[in-house]
């Protein structure tokens, strides 16, 4: 855990100076979210640890998405959503009065449950994080990283003659997939994802998974999935969520061989869920 | 039996049928409703149907058609002398018959045996009961006029067996059809889809009715004016017919009246559309939901002022406002405190439309934009974009299409707009390029040309169709040209 160092506002490390930006970590302490008056989450603790893949994984309804959108305050959007408690990442609780939340969600990356390209040509996906944030100075460079962006999501073999057409005219394993190079064109530092392969064909899936291996060298990602074996593959961490309670977490081999909760065992034997 | 009568009992037959139907459908089930094909509610549905719809036409049908034929009736049996006297007269006399018969009415039929059959006998009687005859009655219209009552009795004798007869006959074939197999709630879709046919073409054909009358007075007009003057001429001056003056024909140029349209309403939209949208655009997407409640709302019942307060809202306030102000201008610029701009002005008008229209722009778009799927909205922040970036980059070009609507349907309303106009920019027809002077426009001026007592054989009313038909062909134009704008839009991004 890296507690307690020191925070560094990002103007002083422009985000494009390190291709491979330092991981960082998470920290949640008694995290309690409430729509309106009732309440999804239940006093979370869970660390989520740097250069590491954590899986969140329980039944549908028991608060991952929820939890995943609290790491980059995606939940701010929701007029009835409140959130008590204390989310640090790298030691900084992003909570707090004087973050930047636009300049959080440039550092967390995030691709959605359900695939959401911009009504925009394929290139303009891409390239719409980079813009904004002023990434390439040239048009050279905002090419090589749209191109790039595309390659390590697995889809510009399949869209490189047509990256002029709109986004949403790929099928819908295709829009994740480019959801996914959108998120990771801006550089940012974790990457939350909500169940990135549920669309998708099981070669695509593979070519996801190996992307999130190949991630974690720089990066800290979160995922939310419905796959055990995904879940198994992919994470290093899991953490298993119920009737939004943490029942546990713990190292995915442990968890997937000798889970402590009963629940747990329930859950990963389909049992409940 | 009076025809609202037989309207209820028909009614009654179909509601009753509707329940045989449905009953008789559970009852062919045998209690297992999955075996019918329709559910009992459409068997209902179906009999009342049948029971209401032929006996419901066949009323409409013969209460067109009777008056016609009871009359022609009546008339044969006029005296010869009748018979050679003009259309026009019998036509007189006929209406004579009919509320002498209408009269006759008031009184029982015991009573009518003893009333005279002497016209001006007659007179005094009915006036007792408060009817009010004229006096140019003659006797055979008496006996006519009876023969007309005879005649409407029978014939309401015969509609109203008929239409009960006939709303009976369908409801027993319809109940005696309900089967297990058979297709009732497709049928039933059949008479809804053609209720809902005629309902659309019930608005298209009165489009088009309303085209063609334009198209046929103006036709007239431009018989007298050639177009080329109406379209291109620069003078409006339509010298209405006087005694001195019989045959004034006077100058009918559209431009004037066109120029000045065009330069009101895009002062209005000048104002309207930036501060109308920015307010959708702070309503949608930063006002907290509270707010959101309380502004809306508000915006419309600014929506809902009748366009003549605003008008004198602008001639009492703004207008001479607007005077002073310019006035105390001159006064430091040039020491002379001649105001600049008059009271009633291009400006004025302008300025007030465009406040009217405001909540139009703001709470169309604003509906627009937050029909934005949310997943737009949060895959942009997602990204790290403010809010103002999200709606620049994201919200607004997928809202365009409907923004565009929205605009094109307050660009329509500045163009038609009359009441504000006549008060804050006045009724002269004038050509200038000075938005502090007055000038008015197309409608303000068909206005003027009908108010009074017209008739339409002259130029000077028979213009108000040729400036409608301008304004149906701007408008026109504008959806035509809004429609272009989204089509290209979507090709771009859908
Ligand atoms: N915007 C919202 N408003 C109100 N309640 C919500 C909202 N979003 C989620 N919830 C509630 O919060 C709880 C947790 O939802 P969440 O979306 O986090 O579940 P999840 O674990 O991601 O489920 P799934 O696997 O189906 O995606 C649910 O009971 C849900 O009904
Ligand atoms: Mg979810």
């Amino acid at each position: 855990m890296q507690m307690n160092t020191k925070f560094k506002p990002l103007e002083n490390v422009p985000l494009n100076a390190d291709p491979s930006p330092r991981a960082i970590s998470i920290c949640a302490e008694k995290v309690n979210v409430f729509y309106g008056e009732k309440q999804a989450l239940f006093d979370i603790d869970l660390n989520v640890g740097a250069n590491e893949v954590t899986s969140l994984i329980g039944p549908s309804g028991c608060g991952k998405s929820t939890f995943l959108r609290c790491m980059n305050r995606m939940n701010d959007t929701i007029d009835t959503c409140r959130v008590s408690g204390k989310i640090t990442l790298d030691g900084e609780d992003i909570y707090s009065r004087d973050i930047d939340v636009v300049e959080l969600r440039a550092r967390v990356g995030m691709v959605f449950q359900k695939p959401n390209p911009f009504p925009k040509s394929i290139f303009e996906n891409v390239a719409y994080g980079p813009r904004i944030h002023g990434l390439a100075h040239t048009k050279t460079d905002l090419e090589r990283i749209v191109v790039t962006s595309l390659q390590k999501a697995g889809l510009f073999e399949e869209v490189k003659d047509r990256l002029q057409q709109p986004g949403t005219s790929l099928s819908g394993g295709q829009q994740q997939r480019l959801c996914i190079a959108r998120a990771i064109a801006v550089q940012p530092e974790v990457i939350l994802m909500d169940e990135p392969c549920s669309a998708l064909d099981p070669i695509a899936t593979a070519i996801v998974e190996e992307l999130i291996d190949e991630l974690r060298q720089n990066y800290t990602i979160v995922i939310v999935t419905h796959s055990m074996q995904q879940a198994a593959r992919v994470s290093q961490q899991t953490a298993f969520f119920h009737l939004g309670n943490l029942v546990e977490t713990g190292p995915t081999e442990k968890i997937f061989t000798t889970p402590d909760d009963p629940r747990t065992e329930s859950y990963i034997t389909g049992r409940i869920g | 039996m009076s025809i609202l009568n037989i309207f209820f009992l028909v009614a009654a037959i179909g509601v009753s049928g509707y329940f045989l139907g449905r009953a008789r459908a559970k009852n062919v089930s045998g209690g297992d409703l999955s075996k019918l094909h329709s559910l009992p509610g459409y068997a209902g549905a179906y009999v009342f149907l049948w029971a209401t719809i032929p006996s419901v036409l066949f009323l409409a049908a013969w209460l067109m058609a009777a008056p016609f034929m009871l009359e022609n009736t009546v008339r044969t049996g006029f005296p010869q002398t009748e018979q050679d006297t003009s259309e026009n007269n019998q036509n007189l006399s006929m209406g004579m018959v009919r509320s002498l018969a209408g009269g006759l009415r008031e009184f029982s039929v015991d009573e009518r045996l003893g009333l005279p059959k002497i016209f001006e006998e007659i007179g005094p009687k009915l006036n007792e009961r408060g009817i009010v005859l004229g006096s140019n009655g003659q006797d055979f219209m008496i006996d006519a006029a009876y023969t007309l009552i005879a005649l409407q009795d029978k014939s309401r004798f015969w509609l109203t067996v008929i239409a009960i007869t006939t709303s009976f006959i369908g409801a027993v074939w319809a109940l005696s059809r309900i089967a297990i197999r058979l297709r009732a709630r497709n049928q039933v879709e059949t008479i809804i889809l053609a209720g809902l046919i005629a309902a659309s073409s019930i608005a298209v054909l009165s489009t088009i009715g309303i085209f063609l009358s334009m198209v046929a007075e103006s036709g007239r007009f431009f018989a007298s004016v050639p177009p080329m003057e109406f379209l291109f001429g620069t003078v409006w001056d339509p010298r209405f017919a006087a005694a001195d003056n019989p045959g004034a024909t006077g100058q009918f140029g559209l431009i004037p009246l066109l120029a000045g349209t065009i330069y009101i309403a895009l002062v209005a939209m000048i104002v309207a559309v930036p501060i109308g949208l920015f307010a959708a655009i702070y309503m949608a997407e930063y006002a907290s939901s509270r707010t959101r409640a309380i502004v809306k709302p508000l915006l419309e019942v600014l929506a809902g002022i009748p366009t003549i307060v605003y008008g004198f809202f602008a001639l009492v306030t703004v207008g001479p406002l607007l005077r002073d102000i310019s006035a105390q201008i001159a006064g430091i610029a040039t020491g002379d405190g001649a105001s600049f701009i008059q009271a009633q002005s291009v400006l004025t008008a302008g300025l007030v439309m465009g406040v009217m229209l405001i909540p139009f722009v703001s709470s169309l778009s604003d509906d627009v934009i937050t029909q934005v799927p949310a997943s737009m909205r949060e895959g942009s922040l997602g990204l790290g974009a403010t809010r103002s970036e999200t709606m620049v980059r994201v919200l607004l070009p997928a809202a365009l299409p409907g923004i565009v609507g929205a605009l094109l349907l307050t660009g329509s309303r500045a163009i038609g707009e009359t009441m504000i106009v006549v008060l804050a920019a006045g009724v002269a027809a004038r050509l200038t390029l000075n938005p502090f002077e007055p000038m008015t426009t197309v409608t303000v001026k068909i206005v003027n040309q009908l108010t009074g007592d017209l008739e339409f054989t002259s130029p000077q009313t028979l213009v108000a169709f040729a400036l409608g038909m301008t304004l149906f062909f701007i408008t026109l134009g504008l959806n035509v040209y809004a429609l272009y704008i989204v089509r290209k839009y979507r090709e771009q991004y859908e």
